[in-house]
């Protein structure tokens, strides 16, 4: 299958303000220190690494919410890299982003109704109110959520509302920001369901941010490994989890938590052998 | 909802009605003021002169807060001074407000040069005294209504600015706006959509506020002697009047002196009350 994004020797820095000097610019963070990689069109692939490893940088710059400073981006063919605003707008319906935090990234003021209407509006995909409630339902969310305000919500809610407001435009790419790295265990599996059902359904590019390998195992179909803004190690789910090259890759398996029951938790006598 | 909500949202209400029964009195009086006004406030009658509230020995019966030393009702001055103050209140702060308002909204979105530019016009133009300053201003645009108006919107804009500015900062980093661009929506949409409804609140809080402070200023403008002619019946001319005979005429000081108070009072509480209504998370 093709590839939908073609990233090479990515490059991205930052001024950094708290080291700027009174006369003079700002130095320079760099970010991400030139790296490249291929998206495959239909596919799920996680982006792991610590926190500070660039993922969300990366993750930001590939739906431009940033420029890069250097190397390049091709999207579907194009180059986005240094693309302005205007000439990014009608690509905009194609780069479509769910957030970490969507107490933040949906607006308090606004109901879900329009939270969800509105960008379909803009790229006149509907927004009516049948639409929009088609939406919440592929979700799993009642029609009825359409009147509510974010604040309304329980956590796995609000992040069903962020992903029903992407699928709603049927992107071509979506990026997720660690999108369950914010809920409890159980509304994490539900939207990892969910997440996972859509993909094989729309047949979804989707890029997965986390720093949970244990969730990239389980949704991806390829993963990239970030260690202080350089690939370490890049490959198919399966092979880097079976045989990881790196020991920082290592590192990160070894750091899954595995469920410990001590018997006495459940209440049990506890036989001695 | 928690105790706490339902706490803060009690005291939400009483901060509403309460100022808002003073104000509501106060539009009235301005309204009506030709009907309900016992007396011509400015006709002068030197044999009534200085005389004490209704419920004070030595009243004349119609004259239900005294006179002043010129004869003329204390009660029918105040309510036409609500005419002046509630006009200057209303039209001041609202151009205030809006001047202040956008540019705040403009440096504190874009950032960058623009947001240098209002800030460095903020900083100098908040180094004049502000009194002084509109002292100044209405010596040099004449005395007049007008001028008191022109006045307070040209020296106040600054609170709105600032505070707004800072609002629309905060507000810009949020993840909402980003979710705003890639939802499709342009650079002046988004300040529309997501940051405007989000800083409102604090504009309309302010907003109230700034009534206040506009009806201070021009009782100070009309102490001085600089609002609008002296006869006509301001509150600050007439504190500036009542300051002389304050031994042995009380009234003429106190009267007015409250209906600013509490004006000013009413202003800021309703400004709070509302900031809190319009808040959905405790609605």
């Amino acid at each position: 299958m093709a590839d939908l994004f073609e990233v090479t020797d990515l490059h991205l820095s930052l001024p950094d303000m708290t080291a700027k000097p009174l006369i003079g610019a700002a130095p320079r963070i760099e970010i991400l220190k030139g790296l490249s990689f291929t998206l495959p069109e239909g596919k799920v692939t996680g982006i792991v690494g610590e926190s500070g490893s660039g993922k969300s940088t990366l993750g930001r710059a590939l739906v431009r919410l940033l420029e890069p400073t250097g190397g390049s981006i091709r999207f579907a063919g194009q180059d986005i890299t240094h693309l302005p605003e205007p000439a990014l707008a009608p690509l905009r319906r194609d780069l479509q982003m769910i957030f970490q935090d969507p107490m933040s990234s949906l607006n308090p003021r606004h109901t879900v109704g329009r939270i969800v209407a509105m960008p379909m509006k803009r790229f006149g995909r509907g927004g009516s109110r049948a639409e929009v409630a088609a939406a919440l339902e592929r979700v799993g969310l009642p029609a009825g959520f359409a009147a509510r305000y974010p604040h309304e919500l329980s956590g796995g809610q609000r992040q069903r509302v962020g992903i029903a407001r992407a699928i709603a435009l049927s992107p071509r790419f979506i990026l997720a920001d660690e999108i369950v790295s914010g809920l409890d265990v159980s509304s994490q599996a539900q939207v990892l369901t969910l997440l996972e059902r859509l993909a094989a359904e729309m047949g979804l590019t989707i890029a997965f941010i986390s720093h949970d390998l244990s969730v990239i195992r389980r949704l991806c179909a390829q993963v990239i490994v970030l260690q202080h803004g350089r690939i370490v190690e890049a490959g198919p789910c399966e092979r880097l989890f079976d045989a990881p090259r790196s020991d920082y890759t290592r590192a990160l398996i070894d750091a899954i938590p595995l469920p410990e029951i001590d018997p006495g938790w459940l209440g049990r006598e506890v036989v001695q052998t | 909802m928690s105790a706490d909500t339902r706490a803060q949202r009690r005291r939400a209400g009483v901060r509403l009605w309460l100022p808002g029964l003073w104000l509501g009195l106060l539009c009235l009086a301005a309204l009506a003021a030709p009907w309900i006004a016992p007396h011509d406030p400015l006709a002068q009658d030197l044999m009534l002169e200085r005389l004490p509230p209704a419920w004070v020995g030595g009243a004349e019966p119609g004259y239900w807060l005294g006179t002043d030393s010129l004869g003329r009702d204390v009660l029918s001055r105040i309510v036409w001074g609500a005419r002046i103050a509630l006009v200057v209140a209303l039209i001041a702060a609202s151009a205030a407000c809006l001047l202040g308002s956008a540019l705040g909204l403009v440096a504190g979105y874009f950032g960058g040069w623009p947001d240098r530019v209002v800030s460095r016009l903020v900083d100098v133009w908040m180094a004049f005294p502000p009194v002084l300053f509109a002292i100044l201003l209405v010596a040099v645009l004449g005395a007049g209504l007008h001028s008191v108006i022109l006045a307070i919107a040209i020296i106040d804009w600054t609170r709105f600015a600032r505070v707004i500015r800072a609002e629309a900062m905060v507000q810009a980093r949020m993840d909402y706006v980003h979710s705003a661009r890639i939802g499709g929506a342009g650079r002046i949409g988004t300040l529309l959509t997501e940051v405007l409804p989000n800083v409102l609140p604090s504009v309309i809080a302010l907003l109230a506020l700034e009534m206040g402070v506009a009806v201070i200023v021009e009782a100070i403008l009309s102490f001085v002697n600089l609002s609008i002619s002296t006869d006509d019946p301001t509150w600050g001319s007439m504190i500036a009047e009542g300051r002389a005979s304050i031994h042995f005429a009380w009234w003429v000081l106190v009267f007015p002196l409250v209906a600013l108070f509490l004006t000013v009072l009413s202003f800021s509480q309703f400004g709070e009350g509302l900031k809190d209504r319009f808040d959905p998370v405790l609605r």
